[in-house]
């Protein structure tokens, strides 16, 4: 079960890193090309996310009493994933602000396309 | 929390992401995207992970899909 | 650079990641490990300074100076996307369509009135209790950014450039990154370092245990809130009103 669990989460997070930079590559709209990146940067969420992974351990909130019996997981992974979402969401935003000025100024969002505008 | 769930969870966001990298159309991209994020949110919970989760869930699931689907639009009508 | 070409860049590139990808984790610990030095590590820190939410503690606390960090981050990323949004001379910005309320089935609009003060809630009770349960600034700031959100779905566009505090809500964004950053300046002052804190800990699991956790969840959750209002906001402009 472990080496499944393994074998699993990592090759998710692997498989979503290239998925990602593959739909990239064969992007032919930027606001496709950066929701491609959006998808291979989630890949390190589930990476993070599994390295700090404990079975049969519980969520990493302490009770009253302070640290109980049971463990939990790595609180370090999850503080890196939390604030590696939010800021990804504005990074995000600013790649699509950018796409619009592309818009209006040469009227494509088509990589190929812009490239042959520069001539 | 059961492994089991955790592997479905994991094989359904290996899914899920490369159907929204392969989507062509930016639009439908939107609709998948947040499918993608909610699924993302969920795996996290089975994660023990409940403070990721719950951006996750807002962000992912919820302002990126936005995001995307209005410039999709703004751009739609700059393109000639 | 013909896509043939770039296919083949792409398969060496994405062959050696999965490479070395492998090699990693061959030589790593299996997911699921019970050896965890920085969980012990942070759990020591979470337990001396009684924070109950060990996230919040390496967020706010033992690692305080990354989320400025990120903090400046986020900063940058929406001021950088508002510029770039601004109208440009040769566009024309419409006034507010009319409201659109009679378009919305009241179903709608009455399920967005109450959602509304919920959500507002829900955003407040995650910030403030970010260090006792799962929340915190980010969290919490991105629900109340979507509250403020569910006043287009409650009434109209109108409405929402009416109540929206677009006039102080690019102001109070730095805001909240300069209260993180005074935050920090009175831990240097007071002795303790920078963002070091400086008001007693307190019990752990008591509301008020890590007081300094939680001024820094009100400072990060003043920055994202009304960083992402003035995203999406600005996003909502271009598409309903420039022209």
């Amino acid at each position: 079960m472990t080496t499944l669990l393994t074998v699993v989460a990592f090759g998710t997070a692997f498989w979503l890193v290239v998925v990602g930079a593959y739909g990239i590559l064969r992007s032919d709209d930027l606001v496709h090309a950066v929701v491609s990146l959006s998808v291979a940067q989630s890949g390190t969420y589930i990476l993070l996310l599994a390295v700090g992974y404990q079975r049969d351990a519980t969520i990493p909130i302490l009770g009253a009493g302070g640290a109980g019996s049971t463990p939990i997981v790595d609180p370090v992974v999850q503080a890196m994933t939390l604030t590696d979402v939010v800021v990804s969401a504005t990074v995000t935003a600013l790649l699509l602000a950018l796409t619009v000025q592309i818009a209006k100024r040469h009227g494509t969002v088509d990589p190929d396309a812009l490239r042959e505008l520069r001539g | 929390m059961s492994p089991v769930l955790l592997l479905v969870a994991l094989l359904g966001v290996a899914v899920a992401g490369g159907v929204v990298a392969l989507t062509r159309d930016p639009e439908k991209q939107a609709v998948t995207l947040s499918a993608f994020g909610l699924l993302l949110g969920v795996t996290f919970v089975l994660f023990d992970a409940p403070d990721v989760a719950l951006s996750q869930l807002a962000i992912g699931a919820a302002i990126v899909p936005l995001l995307v689907m209005l410039t999709v639009r703004t751009v739609r009508r700059r393109q000639r | 650079m013909s896509p043939r070409v770039r296919l083949v860049l792409f398969l060496l590139g994405a062959a050696g990641f999965l490479t070395t990808g492998v090699l990693a984790v061959l030589g790593a610990p299996p997911v699921g490990t019970d050896v965890h030095p920085y969980r012990d590590a942070a759990v020591a820190g979470a337990l001396a300074h009684a924070t109950a939410n060990v996230v919040s503690t390496v967020n706010y606390d033992q690692r305080a100076l990354d989320t400025l960090g990120e903090e400046t981050i986020l900063l940058a990323s929406v001021t950088a996307a508002v510029a770039l949004l601004r109208p440009a001379d040769d566009e024309r910005v419409d006034v507010p369509p009319p409201d659109v309320v009679r378009s919305r089935s009241p179903a709608t609009r009455l399920a967005g009135w109450l959602l509304l003060p919920a959500t507002l809630l829900v955003g407040l009770d995650v910030v403030l209790h970010g260090h006792l349960t799962p929340g915190g600034g980010f969290q919490g700031g991105v629900v109340l950014a979507t509250a403020v959100h569910l006043l287009y779905l409650a009434g109209s566009f109108a409405a929402l450039e009416r109540l929206r505090p677009r006039r102080w809500a690019p102001v109070a964004e730095p805001v909240g990154a300069l209260g993180f950053v005074g935050l920090g300046v009175a831990g240097s002052v007071a002795g303790v370092g920078f963002l070091g804190g400086v008001l007693p800990f307190g019990t752990l699991g008591d509301p008020l245990s890590s007081p300094t956790v939680i001024l820094l969840n009100v400072a990060v959750g003043i920055g994202v809130g009304f960083g992402l209002v003035v995203l999406v906001a600005q996003f909502l402009r271009q598409e309903v009103l420039v022209r």
